[in-house]
């Protein structure tokens, strides 16, 4: 039966009186009219078009309706309401909050964690192979703890109630750390600094082992010689890494930056587990939109503009990330 | 160690061989400063697991001390032991019961979602067509959209196909969304095989599905198996889509939910939280030494290469 199918497969035209006819004929259509890989992205497009790309269009649609609850249930009719929903967001001190928390959140930890990712990456370049498994392992291990057991645990060391860090910080002197009841001191609760302050830590934390070893892999491509050569003619390390390293890898930062930008600006995960939804100063955009959707009564309408402006923030730098991504020959 | 080494080097300062032993002892005091700061690192990165663990194994009395123990001095099981008796967990049932879901829903997703792939990857990888460049530039942007911005509607079109607080509708959204990176990595795999092995195994008479399963599949196996532990991990770890959809279905919840509902409740039962959390984080901590090697490549989109 194989040696069959193969003929026909082999001479669509001779087809006609087999068993197969039909079958053939599909074969021979494909083939003529090019549609092999139309079909085999079919499926995935599929997947994508219902379950992301028609999901956004019906964002843009609720943000210019004022739908909630009465009009999920058929109590109250759907209307279009033009850009009520933006003028209420625009007018609400909230969402000016949850975006400067939000902006100044991902200032702080997107350098912070290229910095320190990078200096490890460096180092994991020097040193002897043994070492350099132990030290990437570990990092590995912080990248690998899911973000929830990552923030319940952050939350724990940061809280008074029996955490490392309270008592760390209750043993120092008061010159050094203030005169601030550290054994009492609750991090998530007290307001938005000291929140946003234990969150960064916890994303840093996380995301600093995939910057130093994507740096690190970058290390890898860049001749020995080169760095050699600049050592020979007395340059120091720092002045190594400005003038060889960086320019060399500046295509692995522009897209770590835009990476990190995109993550840090979304972050929902720690923001929902460490300051939660109880006090709306320690918002940040992903809780505002949460809240304004599921917090009773739900305003879907608001949640589904502010889903798009949050949406139009990352698209500027998802355009960004395309564009380099594409530089780079990432379509070929 | 240190201080030996540069204490004895102007010792030696008049002799003719002092350069070199200059330039050695130099050498030696930055490889163990360079050492040490590498060992400072791991340990401040191992610290957070390391108390997480040890937590776990700690009685009450210990985890509530006013000073901090590194090491239970005392260790029990009985955290674990409460957590998989489900008895305090305020009656939504054992630990295990969430570890099922969280493994039942991952599995399935990467199992939809790479065989998708896959096939997108071959169309990709081996085929001109016209859309080809609009697909890939799509796939970057939708790997891009966060779930927050998606959320009401998925909510709202999953609730009016009552799949809401069920592990399918879970599977369903998790599997479209690991579309796009997984067909982006797969892709590199697929081009990687020579195209004249296929080209050979056509013309000795293999037909198309054969060509699939006996010379592509494979060698795109090993990529297919590091694709799918990034698609398991993703599943894993999701947690706005779950904490949205089950809402209060407590027998599907997934661990992270399982967790967070269980911080909520017990705020203070530091001891079984820990150990909910070393159960939960134990299976990604192994998935991610296994694919170690491809972390890299896979996110960065091919900025990495080599």
């Amino acid at each position: 039966m194989p040696g069959l199918e193969q003929q026909t497969a082999l001479m669509p035209g001779l087809s006609g009186g087999r068993p197969e006819p039909v079958r053939a004929q599909l074969r021979s259509f494909i083939r003529r009219h090019k549609l092999a890989p139309y079909l085999l992205l079919l499926p995935a497009l599929a997947g994508i078009a219902l379950v992301v790309l028609w999901p956004m269009v019906q964002m843009v649609i609720y943000s210019f309706q004022n739908y909630g609850l009465p009009q999920v249930t058929g109590a109250l009719p759907t209307q279009w309401v033009g850009f009520a929903n933006f003028t209420a967001t625009f007018r609400d001190p909230v969402f000016w909050l949850s975006l400067r928390n939000s902006v100044l959140f991902a200032a702080v930890a997107v350098p912070v964690s290229l910095v320190i990712g990078t200096i490890v990456g460096l180092m994991l370049n020097r040193l002897g192979k043994k070492m350099s498994v132990f030290v990437s392992t570990a990092a590995l291990l912080a990248w690998a703890t899911p973000p929830v057991s990552a923030a319940v645990l952050f939350y724990w060391m940061f809280s008074p109630d029996g955490g490392v860090v309270d008592w760390f910080l209750s043993k120092m002197p008061h010159w050094l750390v203030g005169s601030t009841d550290w054994g009492q001191y609750n991090w998530a609760t007290t307001g938005a600094l000291p929140a946003y302050t234990l969150i960064s830590l916890l994303v840093i934390w996380q995301a600093f082992p995939f910057i130093a070893v994507t740096v690190l892999a970058g290390l890898k491509t860049i001749p020995s010689e080169l760095n050699e050569a600049a050592r020979v003619d007395g340059a120091g390390p720092w002045r190594i890494y400005w003038r060889i390293t960086f320019p060399l890898l500046k295509p692995i930062y522009l897209l770590l930056l835009l990476l990190s930008v995109i993550w840090d600006f979304n972050i929902f995960t720690q923001s929902f587990t460490i300051a939660g939804l109880a006090n709306s100063n320690e918002y940040n955009l992903s809780l505002y939109i949460y809240d304004k959707a599921f917090t009773f009564p739900p305003t879907y309408g608001l949640g589904g503009a502010l889903a798009l402006i949050f949406a139009l923030i990352l698209l500027i730098v998802t355009i960004g990330y395309v564009r380099s991504s594409v530089r780079q020959g990432a379509l070929t | 160690m240190t201080a030996t080494t540069t204490a004895s080097a102007p010792a030696v300062a008049r002799s003719d061989r002092k350069p070199a032993t200059r330039a050695r002892s130099v050498k030696r005091a930055k490889a163990v400063s360079l050492n040490g700061f590498a060992v400072l690192i791991a340990v401040v990165t191992l610290l957070p697991i390391f108390l997480m663990i040890s937590t776990a194994f700690k009685p009450s009395h210990e985890i509530y001390s006013l000073t901090p123990h590194l090491v239970p001095s005392h260790p029990t099981l009985g955290n674990f032991r409460q957590v998989m008796s489900g008895q305090v967990t305020g009656g939504i049932g054992s630990v295990w019961l969430f570890v099922r879901n969280s493994f039942l829903v991952s599995l399935v997703t990467v199992l939809i979602a790479s065989t998708l792939a896959l096939l997108a990857a071959i169309a990709v990888a081996r085929f001109k067509f016209r859309l080809r460049t609009s697909f890939l530039v799509m796939l970057l942007v939708v790997q891009m959209i966060p779930a927050q911005a998606l959320i009401i509607a998925l909510f709202l079109d999953f609730k009016k196909l009552n799949l809401l607080g069920s592990l399918l509708g879970l599977v369903i959204v998790y599997a479209a969304q690991a579309l796009p990176v997984t067909i982006w990595m797969l892709r590199n795999f697929v081009a990687t095989v020579p195209k004249e092995l296929e080209e050979a195994a056509a013309i000795d008479g293999a037909t198309g599905p054969k060509i699939f399963f006996r010379i592509l599949l494979p060698l795109v196996a090993p990529g297919l198996v590091a694709t799918s532990i990034f698609g398991f991990i993703t599943a894993y770890n999701e947690f706005i889509l779950a904490l949205t959809f089950l809402g209060q279905n407590h027998a599907a919840y997934t661990l992270p939910i399982f967790l967070t509902y269980f911080f909520g409740q017990h705020g203070a039962a530091w001891g079984p939280i820990m150990a909910a959390s070393t159960i939960y984080t134990i299976p990604a901590m192994i998935f991610f030494l296994f694919v170690r090697r491809r972390l890299v490549g896979g996110l960065t989109a091919g900025a990495v290469k080599g």
